[in-house]
This record gives structure tokens, C-alpha cells and sequence, in this order.
């Protein structure tokens, strides 16, 4: 499994790529695998207020539910509809399969995410390897 | 090392399901393998072609003695005198209540030697219930066999081209819910039923529960597969598979809180067997008029996936019941589920809405099971 080193991650399985004031969010490839095949993605709504750490939807596989949690706060200004139609997408990749898109409300709550580094550290710790 | 492991059970086949990539989950104490290559192709393995799984967490009680069917009689409700050698019928152990201590396969292997397979979540509790309710009866011996067997389901269209490479006893005189004895990948005696959880043909076979043999027939089993496109599959699909057929799981349609008619398992409770555990409420319940819920099939018809414990309510949102098993169905390619609900209520066709995270999400009641396998053509 990889994490691309220039994402940040949350302790939720979500991963926010970061481009000027915009982040592109996505869940992890740990994520993906652990759910298994995945059906169902519930997205927000184009101009939705997102809070960090909040729920914003969910996704669904065959056997488990698991909610969607926003890394940061922002207003969305694109969600990804593929995912409608080829939900499992994510498990063919999950670093390059978005779920929308968000204007930052501050860019500074990027530094309280995970680094690729620490989130592999912190899924060692929880699967104990 | 092993600390953490110790404290669940593993069946024979752990190492080798490790080997396989599975991925393993805690299963009513049991490390199982929930999936190996993924949950849909698995399904759609046993669906089209075949698939094998370990259900050696299943349990196995022998009631062995001049005194054996007198006992079965009385510990299950389905009529065991009904049966000949060599085959095998759905029952259940009930409560006196007539809710259920679980259901279960019973086989007759001989005149006073019948073998009971229990679930695996229920495992102690069933020996121990055998045992207080029978251990008093002249002429029987009790014996807990679940440890002695490494039990594969190997299921699907082409199960039993797969298993027929592998023994030479005949597999098209084994009818449905039948068994015998044959040599299976060279061991002799192993038990070969027509049997499964999954809706489709195919075989559960019993063979001894050393790891070296254990694994020798899985990759054995695997092997013979192969041209018929075999993977292992593991708990998620047998679960998918299951409900797509409406089979009833302890803990979701049945238990120790519903009785045999709201299951809609009276069929199996042959009301004129003069005594067994749990008939005299079963014989109130009808002369009261029945029971007051009925398990029925849902399936959605807006977007949304009905799960385990989701509530049930008609269209302005009273809250009628609860869904006791859901899930998207892989082979129908529909929001499936099962659910209880009163009987005025329980009409096909009729729409109802199930509660999915504060949401009223509509679903139309259909008949069970959602899913039956094509008739063979002659």
C-alpha cells in the first residue's frame, strides 16, 4: 500500500491534496482495502460548508459501512459524480480517486494533519505491526 | 508472539488462509477469513462456477445409542424417524418457549448414530443444552466431534465436477441433502454431503482436523477447481450468498427472542411428533392465531443500503420493525434485505421505507427468497 509523501492524512482514513487555496480529498489506500468492495459513496452537495473533523458523507461496502469525515473546514466546489456510477474506483486507486473538492477556509489547518510518514506510523500502531 | 492470537480459536486451516492473502477477522471468537481476493468475485465464484470455503468453526454433536432417535426427537423439532441412512434434514433445537436455541443439520449415519452440525457461534451452549435436556435418556451417548473435522464447503455450479476429480465414489447418486462415505484425495471414510449455506449445488465434506491433511485437501481442492475458475471465499460471501437465498443466520433471523412461525420455519416443526422441546408453545401460538410478525424480504427501491438493526417503518415514518440482515446482494445487483415486521403489514408489493442514518428510504416488500438457482436442464 502507498501514501503518496505529499498528502496529508487524517487519523479517519481520509487523505486532502493541497493546491493553492484548494484541497482535493480522498480516502486512504488502507482505507480501500479495509472496507473491501466498495458499492455506495454518499456525496455532499456543490457549495455544502464542510467543518473539519466533521462528517460529510459515507461510503459503503458490501459488508460495512464507514463515514466520511472533512480534514479541514471549506465550502465544496467539486464532487467527484464517477463515483455514482463506478464506486469502486477507490479500490482500483484510491491516491488518485477523488471525492470532491473544497475551497480552504484556513490554510492553516493543513499543518495539524498527518504527514505520510506519521500516518503510516499511526496504521502500524493500530493494525500492531 | 502469539499472545494476542492465543485468545482466539483457529481452525487447521489458518496458516494456509493466511498463504491465500485472506483477510482474517474476529468471528465469534474464531480468526476466520472474511475475504480473500474480494467479496464480490467470491460470490460470483459460487454463483457461476465454484468456490471453497473452511467452515471448520462449525460444530458437530454425535448421539450415539439404541436411545439416539428418541433423543433426536426430542431435542429437535423436524421428525428424524423420517429419515433413512445416509440423509440429512434442516431442524432446529428450540426453547420451550418455541424460540429457537439454534438450528441445525441433522444426519443419520446409522440406526443408532446420528450426527447434528451446530453453528459455531452457539458451539458451547449447544453441547450444553444436549446435554441437560437428553444426557437423562436411556441408551445414548453424547459426543462433541466438533474439534475432529476440518469441514470445506465446496459450492457452485461446478462443485461437483471439482470434487469428482478428487474421489471416486459417484457424486450424481448423492441427492440433495444426502450423504455417504468415500475416499476423498486418498483418505478413506470422509463424509461427503450434498449440503451448504450458499443457494447452489454443492458438497461439505469432513475429513480429519490435522493441519498436514487439512491442507493437503484444501490445496487439493483448489487445485481441481482450477479449470472451473475455484477461489477460496470467505465469510463475507458466504454471508452475501446466504442472505441472497434467504437462509436464516442465528443472531439476525432467528434466536432466542423469535419463535419458529414468525421465521417462517414452520414447515421444519412437524407439530404431530407427540413430544419435543418446544411444542407445546408452538401448538398455543397456533391455536392463538399464529404469531403477531413475519420476517419478509426487502428490497430497496431508492439509493441506500438497508444493514443489520436498521429500523423498519411504513411510509410516514411509525416505526414498524427491524432489519435483521442487509446488504447489497453481488450476484442480483440489488439493495437487499430481511426484516421483521407485523403480519397485517407483511404484503408483497407493499412499500415500506427503511431507516438508513435519519433517513426514510423506500423499499417494496418481495417474496423470499430474493434468489433461487436455475433449474438444472434436462
Amino acid at each position: 500500500m502507498s501514501y503518496p509523501a505529499e498528502y496529508r492524512y487524517t487519523k479517519e482514513h481520509e487523505w486532502i491534496a493541497v493546491n493553492g487555496g484548494t484541497g482535493t480529498v480522498g480516502i486512504t489506500d488502507y482505507a480501500q482495502n479495509s472496507l473491501g468492495d466498495i458499492v455506495f459513496v454518499e456525496l455532499p452537495k456543490l457549495g455544502d460548508v464542510l467543518e473539519a473533523h466533521k462528517i460529510f458523507g459515507s461510503v459503503e461496502s458490501v459488508k460495512a459501512v464507514s463515514d466520511l469525515f472533512s480534514p479541514v473546514s471549506g465550502t465544496v466546489t467539486a464532487v467527484n459524480e464517477e463515483l455514482v456510477g463506478t464506486p469502486d474506483k477507490i479500490n482500483t486507486d484510491a491516491n488518485t480517486t477523488w471525492i470532491l473538492k473544497l475551497d480552504l477556509a484556513d490554510p492553516k489547518q493543513i499543518d495539524g494533519l498527518l504527514t505520510a510518514a506519521d500516518y503510516e506510523a499511526f496504521i502500524a500502531e493500530e493494525t500492531g505491526h | 508472539m502469539a499472545e494476542v492470537a492465543a485468545t482466539l480459536r483457529k481452525t487447521a486451516l489458518n496458516a494456509t488462509h493466511r498463504t491465500c492473502k485472506a483477510r482474517m477477522v474476529d468471528f465469534g471468537g474464531w480468526d476466520m477469513p472474511v475475504e480473500y481476493s474480494g467479496l464480490i468475485a467470491e460470490h460470483m465464484a459460487v454463483r457461476t462456477g465454484v468456490g471453497v470455503f473452511d467452515v471448520s468453526h462449525m460444530g458437530d454433536i454425535q448421539l450415539r445409542g439404541p436411545g439416539s432417535l428418541a433423543a433426536i426427537q426430542q431435542l429437535c423439532m423436524n421428525d428424524a424417524s423420517k429419515l433413512a441412512i445416509g440423509q440429512a434434514h434442516y431442524s432446529a433445537m428450540l426453547y420451550p418457549n418455541g424460540t429457537f436455541v439454534d438450528d441445525v443439520v441433522v444426519h443419520k449415519l446409522s440406526d443408532n448414530d446420528y450426527l447434528i452440525v451446530i453453528n459455531a457461534g452457539t458451539r458451547e451452549k449447544d453441547v450444553q443444552w444436549v446435554r441437560s435436556q437428553i444426557g437423562h435418556m436411556p441408551g445414548v451417548h453424547v459426543n462433541d466431534f466438533s474439534d475432529y473435522y476440518t469441514q470445506l464447503a465446496i459450492q457452485g455450479p461446478r462443485a461437483a465436477e471439482t470434487l469428482q476429480k478428487l474421489t471416486p465414489t459417484d457424486l450424481s447418486t448423492i441427492k440433495n441433502y444426502w450423504f455417504t462415505w468415500g475416499q476423498v484425495c486418498g483418505l478413506h471414510n470422509v463424509m461427503i454431503a450434498r449440503t451448504g449455506y450458499t443457494g447452489e449445488d454443492g458438497f461439505e465434506i469432513y475429513v480429519p482436523s490435522d493441519e498436514p491433511t487439512s491442507g493437503r485437501v484444501w490445496n487439493e481442492v483448489l487445485e481441481a477447481g482450477a479449470e472451473f475458475g475455484i477461489i477460496p471465499c470467505g465469510l463475507g460471501a458466504r454471508n452475501t450468498l446466504r442472505l441472497e437465498a434467504a437462509m436464516a443466520l442465528y443472531g439476525h433471523e432467528i434466536s432466542d427472542t423469535i419463535n419458529v412461525f414468525e421465521a417462517g420455519l414452520g414447515r421444519y416443526a412437524k407439530l404431530e411428533k407427540p413430544s419435543f422441546v418446544g411444542l407445546d408453545s408452538l401448538l398455543e401460538i397456533k391455536g392463538a392465531g399464529g404469531p403477531s410478525r413475519k420476517l419478509i424480504g426487502l428490497e430497496m427501491i431508492e439509493r441506500g443500503i438497508a444493514r443489520d438493526g436498521y429500523p423498519v417503518a411504513s411510509l410516514d415514518g411509525t416505526i414498524i420493525g427491524e432489519v435483521t440482515s442487509g446488504s447489497p446482494a453481488p450476484f442480483l445487483k440489488k439493495n437487499i434485505a430481511m426484516a421483521y415486521v407485523p403480519v397485517d403489514l407483511a404484503v408483497v408489493d407493499a412499500e415500506l421505507a427503511v431507516e438508513i442514518r435519519g433517513q426514510l428510504v423506500k423499499a417494496r416488500i418481495v417474496p423470499l427468497p430474493f434468489y433461487k438457482k436455475p433449474k438444472k436442464a434436462v
